[in-house]
């Protein structure tokens, strides 16, 4: 019984809430301050003279740090909550893909579609 | 007979397994980390309003016309150094030495409340060139957005000073460790946030 309960406590204290180290920290701090000076320098200095371009590569800095800061600052893992974590983060980022893309894709469409000049109001019935 | 047969099979059997045990608070992890990704929502929700809106000027002023990208850099940085100072908070409670854990969440409140600071400067400069949430609809979208992180970070400094009062009276106690932790996934998140904020709104606007 005691036994049990001391190994119920065990995988409470590292499945639960794992503790970052020192050096994680450090190592998560360093990366994201390279992840955010690097789309700063690339907008200021315009160093890529397509605006698509540098718009991409901005929003793959973006997914990376975010990513970083998930995994050293969060301690985001699979082990976590004994996998619970992790599957409510999936369940959100495809309630988020979708949101975004759909939004987006339908109100674009509608835009393109609404513009004035597309159709010609004087040939309308 | 047989009917006694069933009905001394149909008795029910209560298995009086032992319900495993579970520490207070063993789950307020996981809840809590629930309530985030709910908050993610939230802002999934305003980033598409933004996303659908933030080119509807209405002949009123631009992104380029209004962000200050060294004030956002600079904005980014106080957030970032938070969020590294409330990691050193947190590496100082796991070895219970409260005055430098008191000390730690000191910092990460200082540099929280000059990220309002700043930000607060940014609206009220806005507001005073004409540029209020009522202009655009991409002005309307961005306040909302944007305010609606400030609002987050606001509520964290209230919280980071609840628990800092907490802590001077009952010190690092059980309780006070696990309010700690979800303060951390909450400053942390928010920072996560803030990623999306300056490379959606600030930098993508810039090259708009």
């Amino acid at each position: 019984m005691s036994a049990h309960d001391h190994a119920e406590d065990h995988g409470h204290a590292h499945g639960g809430a794992a503790h970052g180290s020192f050096r994680g920290y450090l190592i998560g701090f360093v990366l994201s301050v390279i992840l955010t000076a690097i789309p700063f320098w690339l907008v200021m200095s315009g160093a890529i003279d397509d605006k698509q371009a540098t718009a991409i590569v901005i929003m793959a800095f973006a997914v990376v740090q975010i990513v970083v800061h998930m995994v050293f600052f969060l301690y985001m893992n699979t082990a976590s909550e004994g996998g619970w974590s992790m599957l409510a983060l999936i369940f959100t980022l495809i309630l988020v893909v979708i949101v975004l893309t759909g939004s987006l894709w339908v109100m674009y469409h509608l835009n393109a579609n609404m513009m004035p000049g597309l159709h010609d109001m004087r040939e309308m019935p | 007979m047989a009917s006694s047969a069933t009905t001394a099979g149909a008795e029910p059997v209560f298995h009086l397994e032992e319900e495993h045990a579970h520490a207070e608070g063993g789950s307020t992890m996981l809840g809590f980390w629930l309530y985030l990704m709910s908050d993610c929502l939230i802002f999934a929700m305003l980033f598409a309003a933004y996303g659908v809106l933030g080119g509807n000027y209405t002949a009123g002023p631009a992104p380029k016309d209004l962000f200050d990208l060294d004030l956002v850099a600079l904005n980014t940085a106080m957030l970032l150094f938070s969020s590294i100072t409330y990691g050193f908070a947190m590496l100082t409670m796991d070895k219970g030495r409260v005055a430098a854990t008191q000390a730690w969440l000191a910092v990460t409140g200082l540099f929280g409340l000059a990220f309002l600071s700043i930000e607060l400067y940014e609206f009220s400069h806005m507001i005073h060139e004409g540029a209020t949430p009522q202009r655009s609809a991409f002005l309307s979208s961005f306040f909302t957005l944007v305010g609606t992180h400030g609002l987050h970070v606001t509520f964290g400094l209230v919280w980071l000073v609840t628990l800092m009062t907490q802590v001077a009276r009952f010190g690092l106690v059980e309780a006070n460790r696990r309010r700690l932790m979800c303060l951390s996934m909450f400053w942390h998140f928010l920072d996560v946030v803030w990623i999306g904020v300056f490379t959606f709104v600030y930098l993508m606007g810039m090259l708009r």
